[in-house]
């Protein structure tokens, strides 16, 4: 028997992570240099959500996805035009200055306020998804206040898989050290998913969906409510960028195994 | 690929391809594109009542009105640029460059005549003479950092209140306010494999099948391209363009016309040194480094930004021509080097530029499409000029749309011929175009030559130029003199580079004589490591492969084997059965193998196809 889910994804707009990312203190805080520059993606790890919330959707007939996001409305745009293709939903955009590494109090309470508000949403059949990090400025605790704010016990977070019963209980597989899964059988919606890379490949840019959404997102886009986050006082002590480093070798005729070797190793001398 | 209306797509296999019905379906976004929508949703959102703009296709909605965009970011444009900015300011007359990321006024314009400074430069005696003069001279002739300043720069290349700009922040300014209007939809991440056509009308376009196998053949996922059907099908996909391609092998060119002159630019995105006295909007040009036939730039964004690249051109026939380490070498110059030493590299990126001017014209227009931009031979050979004119024709595309619907008349060849067409042909790209046409002929004889010829037809607005035989691309490549010791030491580099690993032009310049690159990870890097700088190269899985080899045989006994000297990405290697290989997750969308070529099965067309394919180089500074 099919479970009717209300699944809200809440997933920010972010520089691409694989652009040169330099950390700048500006007259906000710390950012990025040349954010507005960079081409911006949907956080991959929120990404993640959105194909799984699509897929549960699909899986189980009358379900309904938002996608709540919040970020400068013509990146937004520019995003959207990418993601609306892959995967069917609703755009609940918040239109704020978001850049550098925003306060994620303040980010939470936009988020939450926003769900709150959302006409239709049954907060009993509520699924609130999203990314476990982020890929380009993770502050690790957004998508729990926003559960919080929303009054959700139930949150889980690395979740590779979520598998339905039909008595509205689902079972979690959690990332947890070693790299194992906890298993984890929740009695039911409403919870908090903050998802790991999950299962699904990205989904193929499909011009009918992309079609189906756009009836709404533009709408959505031109009515997007704007929204001030509070600096709340806060400073930034340090900021701390993955490091990366280039070893370029052209080598031809290694087997899989040398090759696998050899990054093994270069990755332990780290 | 074109793509008859009344054939089915294979006799053994049932293809479900949706299709959709729209008004107009545009191919590629770039400035053409964005002049064309622009011009369109400006005098729409004048007038929203206005029955014009209301859909055929969808009775009771609106104007349908969708652009397909290969690359996933409409940032993912390449190419930084200088332009006078005629067109563009003419559809923003309070343009202030301010709101566009990386873009500035111009401020200063230079040209230089750059020395070889290393010896290895391919120059002939006559060009050594020369330098040896100014050499001698040094600096009562104005010679400094092995580089002489003309006195006088020419009219022709002036860009006088122009604009430096970044094409990849442009083509994103202009794409929000266009879907800002919420009158157009542009869906990037989308490739056109090819036009739909009935008999000589274009009826649309077909979107590239996804879920195939390298070869095009299905696979699991299997997803056919939709077909969008429209009245009017606006291709302004570029020179290398699926669409544009399949419409010039259909309908052919105009009598005497044929594409023969390209040229690959290849740029770096610079961060300069924090004291660099480098003001936004210094505009440089030069020649003669680090080969004769390549030219170069150096255009200053905000924000300590440069631009700084080189040309090389299809009649460079040198056939180990290549472009990476070629500009590596050219940014050493002492001219640049005093400049850009303590920099450090951003990002980098790769064009094919279409040069043949009006002698690649193609037909502007027919049944239900229109031509704009780049791939309609818009682009001035004599200025340098090509994203302004590209931008015009997008508006002169526009206006003439406008007049069409109000007017209730169909698209045909003669309804578009009298509007867009006609309102070309008045106006001053045609009358650029037209004293550019045989600008460039006198390159085709040697670089001198050219120089003259350039001069003649730049100072008497093309009354004068020189005539010149252009042969196909394929023929412009030299073969390799392989009874000649000289050759033979190529050729030796060739086999030394497939031994041992290394990319083939790195050997191919080492032997002869270009000293290494010293490599410091910061401004000098390898070329494998730029691909993953400042921006990816990217393939989406599931799309076929876009770069074809037509006759594995002609390849496999090539001597030149170009296309992977040229190949920007590195995309391009050596077979292990002797034929070149293709890896699409590393191209970067160039096009350059489609006229590094010295192989022809037909005697005009190169061996290499360049079809409709996903990703490229997503760099958003570009």
């Amino acid at each position: 028997m099919a479970n009717v889910l209300h699944i809200v994804v809440c997933a920010g707009v972010v520089p691409d992570p694989l652009q040169t990312l330099e950390p700048v203190t500006g007259p906000n805080g710390p950012g990025l240099k040349n954010e507005m520059v960079l081409p911006a993606v949907l956080d991959p790890w929120a990404a993640s959500a959105l194909y799984e919330a699509a897929a549960l959707a699909a899986k189980n007939p009358g379900s309904k996805v938002w996608l709540v996001s919040l970020g400068p409305k013509a990146k937004l745009q520019q995003v959207m035009m990418t993601v609306a293709q892959k995967a069917g939903f609703e755009l609940v955009p918040i239109d704020g200055p978001i850049g550098g590494f925003p306060d994620a109090h303040s980010t939470a309470a936009v988020l939450a306020e926003t769900i709150a508000a959302l006409p239709g949403l049954d907060r009993e059949k509520l699924l609130l998804f999203g990314g476990w990090e982020s890929a380009t400025r993770g502050a690790g605790v957004t998508l729990q206040l926003v559960g919080e704010r929303l009054g959700i016990a139930d949150q889980f977070q690395g979740v590779d898989e979520i598998n339905l019963r039909d008595d509205g209980s689902f079972e979690v597989l959690e990332r947890v050290e070693g790299g194992k899964h906890q298993v984890s059988v929740c009695l039911g919606a409403p919870a908090v998913l903050g998802w790991a890379t999950g299962n699904l490949a990205e989904p193929r840019n499909n011009p009918q969906i992309g079609m189906a959404n756009m009836r709404s997102l533009m709408p959505a886009l031109q009515k997007a409510k704007t929204a001030k986050l509070e600096a709340n006082g806060l400073r930034y002590l340090s900021i701390n960028l993955p490091k990366q480093q280039r070893t370029t070798r052209v080598v031809k005729d290694l087997t899989p195994d040398q090759i696998a070797a050899e990054l093994v190793e270069w990755i332990g001398a780290e | 690929m074109s793509v008859e209306t009344t054939a089915t797509d294979s006799p053994s296999i049932a293809i479900d391809r949706q299709s959709m019905e729209v008004d107009i379906a545009c191919a590629g976004f770039g400035p053409a594109m964005g002049g064309f929508l622009t011009t369109l949703t400006r005098e729409w959102s004048a007038h929203p009542e206005d029955p014009a703009f209301e859909s055929k296709a969808v009775p009771g909605m609106p104007l349908q009105v969708l652009c397909y965009e290969r690359a996933d970011d409409l940032a993912a444009g390449v190419s930084g640029v200088v332009t006078r900015a005629q067109g563009i300011r003419a559809s923003f007359p309070q343009l202030n460059p301010a709101e566009i990321p990386m873009a500035a006024e111009v401020k200063q314009e230079r040209v230089f005549y750059l020395l070889d400074p290393i010896g290895a430069s391919r120059r002939s005696l006559t060009l050594r003479a020369a330098d040896a003069v100014l050499r001698g001279l040094g600096r009562l002739a104005g010679v400094r950092d092995c580089a002489f300043e003309l006195p006088w720069t020419p009219g022709f290349l002036h860009k006088h209140g122009g604009l430096v700009l970044s094409i990849g922040q442009f083509n994103q300014w202009v794409g929000a306010q266009l879907m800002a209007t919420g009158l157009v939809q542009i869906w990037p991440g989308s490739p056109v494999a090819g036009p739909l056509i009935s008999g000589k009308k274009v009826e649309g376009l077909r979107l590239a099948d996804q879920g195939v196998e390298k070869s095009g053949a299905p696979a699991e996922g299997f997803m056919a391209g939709m077909d969008v059907r429209a009245q009017l099908t606006v291709v302004g996909d570029g020179p290398v363009g699926a669409v544009g391609q399949a419409l010039d092998e259909r309908l052919g060119l105009p009598e005497g016309n044929a594409r023969r002159e390209w040229a690959l630019g290849m740029k770096f995105v610079l961060e300069l040194p924090e004291d660099s006295p480098l003001e936004p909007g210094t505009v440089w040009h030069t020649f003669g480094y680090p080969e004769p036939e390549i030219f170069g730039f150096l255009y200053v964004h905000p924000e300590r930004l440069a631009s700084v690249g080189i040309f090389v051109p299809s009649w460079m026939s040198d056939p180990s021509r290549t472009a990476y380490r070629y500009l590596q070498h050219y940014i050493q110059h002492p001219a640049l080097w005093r400049y850009l030493k303590d920099g450090a590299l951003r990002s980098w990126g790769a064009k094919s530029l279409e040069e043949s001017g009006k002698h690649g014209e193609p037909y502007l227009c027919g049944d239900g499409f229109a031509r704009i931009g780049e791939g309609s031979g818009s682009t001035n050979m004599l200025t340098g000029s090509g994203v302004d004119e590209a931008w015009a024709t997008g508006t002169q595309l526009g206006e003439a749309a406008i007049e069409l619907l109000r007017a209730g008349k169909p698209f045909t060849r003669e309804n578009l011929a009298a509007t867009y067409e006609s309102r070309r042909r008045a106006s001053w790209i045609e009358h650029g175009a037209r004293e550019a046409e045989n600008a460039r002929n006198g390159f085709h004889g040697g670089m001198v030559k050219g120089m003259i010829g350039m001069a003649l037809a730049g100072l008497t607005g093309g009354r004068l130029s020189m005539s010149a035989h252009i042969p196909p691309v394929h023929k412009q490549i030299r073969p390799f003199p392989a009874r000649l010791h000289k050759g033979l030491k190529l050729k030796d580099a060739v086999a030394l580079a497939v031994a041992d690993g290394r990319s083939l032009h790195d050997a191919l310049l080492s032997a002869r004589g270009w000293p290494e690159i010293p490599f410091d990870d910061i401004l000098l890097v390898t070329h494998q490591d730029a691909l993953l700088m400042g921006g990816k190269v990217q393939a989406a899985p599931g799309f076929a492969d876009h770069v074809v080899f037509r006759d594995a045989g002609l390849c496999i006994g090539c001597a030149e084997k170009t296309c992977i000297a040229m190949c920007s990405g590195q995309a391009i290697t050596l077979g292990a059965d002797g034929a070149p290989a293709f890896e699409r997750e590393k191209c970067v969308h160039c096009g350059a193998c489609l006229w590094n070529c010295s192989q022809s099965p037909d005697d005009e067309h190169s061996n290499i196809e360049f079809r409709a394919g996903s990703g490229g180089l997503h760099s958003a500074e570009n």
